[in-house]
């Protein structure tokens, strides 16, 4: 569905990702690891278009997306839930599904869609009159993986969706991206937490200082000695 | 060579008036340095990132204190002015201090000198039966008798009145300058690029941002008099308010506020274009001068924020950095 | 005592409906500010246009006032909008502070302009709607509508921000900027009918203030320091605050006309604010400072 062929991008003065190749099928959750500063943000950034790439062809089921603006990749079926959530604070819960559903051919499916969010998420049900802010950051994952879903996605960009959540936090939010590939949505997740993350993902790609290092199915990058050794600690 | 350049063209600019040029001309020069000696002094804070929108208050203390304290107290300028000064410096302390202290910066600074202005505006229209009010007031004449008069600082002679604004204008630009080289100015420069973390390694904020409103708000009070004083006529709408706040704003970024030359400029533009336009176009078209003032300005803040001469000094030195460069090579 | 009272009341009334007016200009100029960051210097002169427009399209034109006022609505809108496009969006960059200038060379730009195209004689629309009397108060009906069309507006503004996709979108713009494309919108689009949304609410004040006043180039000068003042004592950017800060200036503005002259009014008004400011920089609502 995703595909990136020898994608470099950066910033002012500054070059982030180089020659990053990669892809994600349709219904794959693929796991990007990798350590802080290798680029992974960057990576989705630059997917999401709001980073310009210099180098490389990115596709989405086969449609170039390297010149397409940065507002218009929901029409091409991409969502992305940023980095720390980035809801807007003073809208209520449902306020913030409903801005996921902004563009048009979403508003069609407004309610049916908020119905399956609020399935997926009983608890945004329960605060949908709340402001976002007040929410804890564990809800705050969830709203914000759920305005994301509200665009009906036919891939689904995870940044770092457990950074700075309580451990016991961080299980139910992975529980919520298993529960989501098994419903056979496609996924494509950033992570720092790599134990977590590879057992609820198909295949992996580990990002070190802006190169793709290692590929392959969660299984074996868990396998792998550099894996294992820089990383699980073993 | 370079060195001397500058004071070879104030002798030039001295000399300039002996050489029997007619009154009109020397009046433009007067207005010139006159005014650009108050654009400088806006500038001292403009360049520091402190916009203020309501110099026109200092500007009318003043204009308006001079004229008054003659006709209704008979006080001359001499007399006057001392206490005008520290009335504004206690105005500008008074309403930077609370400022600074609270942070209160950019948007709400500038709108906050917006009130000041207008508050002095509204006070002269209010107070009309000893100021006149929006008809404006002249100073009672002193020169019945005499062609000039000391005491009440009237010359009717223009040439006096040339050496005198030039005489200010070069103490305006020697203030900027001194300002310029202090530390304050790196300082200053620090803060507003990141205030928080200049106050973090001990620099006195406050007490810098009150040292150059002060010194500012001092120099346009002068002006203010001077103006009053060679024009023999006041009125609010020239002397305070938003109108002439923004001209001040106007002149020095046009002219280039970074530089210290550039108020000087951006006056000189500024008094040029309204004398062309109305040479060209006469008496009856009204309203030209303020629009292309306007367009100016947005054109200048979109393609030239450093101003004509902050940009040309930049395309200068640009030019000249490019040969170091390649011979380093 | 029975006739200062009156009076008194008539002035407080007076007040309440003068703070209509500022409320609606507050409201204009809020959203621009809470939504794009910048504040429109020339905001009163967008005004003034507008009451040229109905002006002439009244009295020229011949149209009547129920066309002429929608009318003027659409030209300041359309003014809005070219402003945005045209004079903020090369700034949007730049700093803070140079998008106010820029718009302060707008108000140049417009006065003069007014003066070139119409002159510097008073015009009236020549509209007269009458005085009554309510309880030995005199009002003026033109006041009244004024303030009832400037409710309605408020109301009506607030039930698009609150109940349409694109007021939700926003308010959403004005919390979080760099997240918007994620959600297929495009700022720039956004800021746009913004800015067309904040000319359309300087049209119709435009509309009720010709109905009240004499048109004339300058005329800016006069109500649009006060609009910003009003807007940073609510707080820059929020609309409540504004409202509530137009109602308490207005007081100020009309009971103290009352005591003392008229301009001593506007100065107390003023001072008020300066010494508001030293209390609460923020302004009543304000969040951010």
């Amino acid at each position: 569905m995703l595909a990136l062929r020898n994608i470099s991008a950066g910033y002012a003065g500054f070059q982030a990702l180089f020659d990053v190749s990669l892809e994600v099928k349709a219904g794959e959750t693929v796991a990007v690891i990798g350590p802080n500063g290798a680029g992974k943000t960057t990576l989705l950034r630059v997917i999401s278009r709001l980073i310009d790439s210099t180098a490389g062809e990115m596709t989405m089921e086969g449609r170039r997306l390297n010149e397409v603006a940065s507002y218009e990749l929901v029409s091409h079926g991409i969502a992305h839930v940023p980095e720390n959530r980035r809801l807007f604070p003073k809208l209520t819960v449902e306020e913030n599904l409903r801005m996921g559903a902004f563009v048009p051919q979403a508003r069609a499916h407004f309610e049916e869609r908020l119905a399956r969010v609020y399935r997926l998420f009983p608890r945004m049900e329960e605060r949908r009159r709340q402001p976002a802010g007040t929410l804890s950051g564990g809800e705050q994952q969830m709203c914000a993986i759920g305005r994301a879903l509200m665009s009906g996605p036919k891939l689904l960009l995870l940044d770092e969706p457990s950074a700075g959540l309580a451990p016991v936090v961080v299980q139910s939010i992975f529980e919520v991206v298993r529960r989501m590939s098994a419903e056979g949505y496609t996924v494509l997740i950033v992570e720092q937490n790599i134990r977590q993350v590879l057992k609820v993902a198909t295949r992996g790609y580990l990002l070190e200082t802006g190169r793709i290092r290692a590929a392959g199915t969660a299984a074996a990058l868990l396998d792998t000695d550099e894996i294992k050794k820089a990383y699980l600690g073993i | 060579m370079k060195r001397a350049l500058p004071w070879i063209g104030v002798a030039l600019l001295s000399a300039a008036p002996l050489t029997g040029m007619g009154n009109y001309p020397l009046h433009l020069m007067i207005m010139c340095l006159l005014w650009a000696f108050v654009y400088t002094s806006w500038a001292l804070m403009g360049r520091l990132g402190m916009t203020s929108l309501g110099h026109g208050a200092f500007l009318a203390v003043g204009a308006y204190g001079v004229v008054m304290a003659w006709n209704l107290f008979g006080l001359s300028p001499w007399l006057s002015l001392p206490v005008l000064l520290a009335a504004t410096a206690l105005i500008a302390f008074v309403i930077g201090y609370p400022c600074f202290r609270l942070k209160i910066v950019g948007h709400y600074f500038a709108l906050v000198t917006l009130a000041l202005g207008e508050i002095a505006r509204m006070v002269i229209v209010a107070l009309r039966d000893q100021t006149g009010g929006s008809l404006g007031a002249t100073p009672n004449t002193a020169l019945a008798d005499a062609s000039w008069s000391l005491i009440a600082l009237q010359f009717s002679s223009k040439l006096a009145w040339f050496y005198i604004v030039l005489g200010f204008w070069l103490f305006g630009l020697w203030v900027w300058t001194r300002v310029d080289r202090s530390m304050a100015r790196l300082a200053l420069e620090a803060i507003s690029q990141e205030e928080d973390a200049a106050a973090s390694i001990g620099i006195n904020v406050t007490r810098l941002k009150l040292g150059v409103t002060v010194i500012s708000a001092l120099m346009t009070c002068l002006g203010g008099a001077l103006y009053a004083q060679y024009q023999l006529y006041v009125n609010p709408e020239t002397v305070s308010g938003i109108g002439v706040s923004l001209q001040m704003v106007f002149g020095a970024i046009a002219g280039g506020m970074f530089v210290r030359l550039g108020p000087t400029v951006g006056a000189v533009f500024t008094l040029l274009l309204a004398e062309v336009l109305r040479l060209a176009l006469g008496h009856d078209i009204h309203g030209l001068d303020t629009t292309l003032y306007g367009l100016m300005l947005v054109l200048f803040i979109i393609f030239m924020p450093k101003g004509i001469l902050g940009a040309a000094t930049e395309a200068w030195n640009r030019r000249r950095a490019k040969p170091i460069a390649a011979s380093a090579t | 005592m029975d006739i200062f009272d009156i009076f008194l009341l008539e002035a407080i009334v007076n007040g309440v409906l003068l703070g209509g007016i500022l409320a609606l200009l507050a409201l204009g100029l809020n959203l621009i500010f809470g939504v794009i960051d910048v504040v429109w210097i020339c905001y009163a002169e967008l005004i003034m246009i507008g009451m040229y427009t109905a002006f002439f399209l009244h009295v020229d034109y011949g149209w009547p006032l129920w066309l002429a006022f929608p009318g003027c609505t659409v030209v300041v809108a359309a003014l809005g909008a070219a402003l945005h496009h045209f004079v903020i969006r090369p700034v949007l960059a730049a700093e803070p502070i140079n998008q106010l200038l820029v718009t302060g060379g707008v108000l140049f730009f417009l006065q003069g302009a007014a003066t070139l195209a119409f002159g510097v004689e008073f015009r009236n629309i020549g509209v007269r709607l009458p005085i009554f009397e309510v309880g030995g108060m005199f009002l003026s009906l033109a006041r009244l509508t004024a303030f009832l069309i400037a409710l309605a507006s408020m109301v009506g503004v607030y039930l698009f921000l609150k109940r349409t996709y694109l007021g939700t979108a926003i308010r959403a713009i004005s919390q979080d900027r760099t997240t918007m494309p994620l959600m297929g919108v495009n700022p720039s689009r956004i800021f746009l009918i913004t800015s067309a949304l904040g000319g359309a609410l300087a049209g119709v004040a435009a509309c009720l203030l010709v109905l009240q006043y004499d048109i004339h180039p300058a005329i800016g000068l006069s109500f649009g320091p006060i609009a910003f003042l009003v807007c940073v004592l609510g707080g820059l950017g929020n609309m409540i605050g504004g409202f509530l800060a137009a109602f308490i200036f207005a007081q100020f503005i009309s009971v103290g006309g009352y005591f003392f002259h008229l301009e001593w009014g506007y100065v107390l008004a003023f001072l008020f604010f300066i010494g508001f400011m030293f209390w609460r920089p923020q302004g009543l609502l304000g969040g951010k400072s």
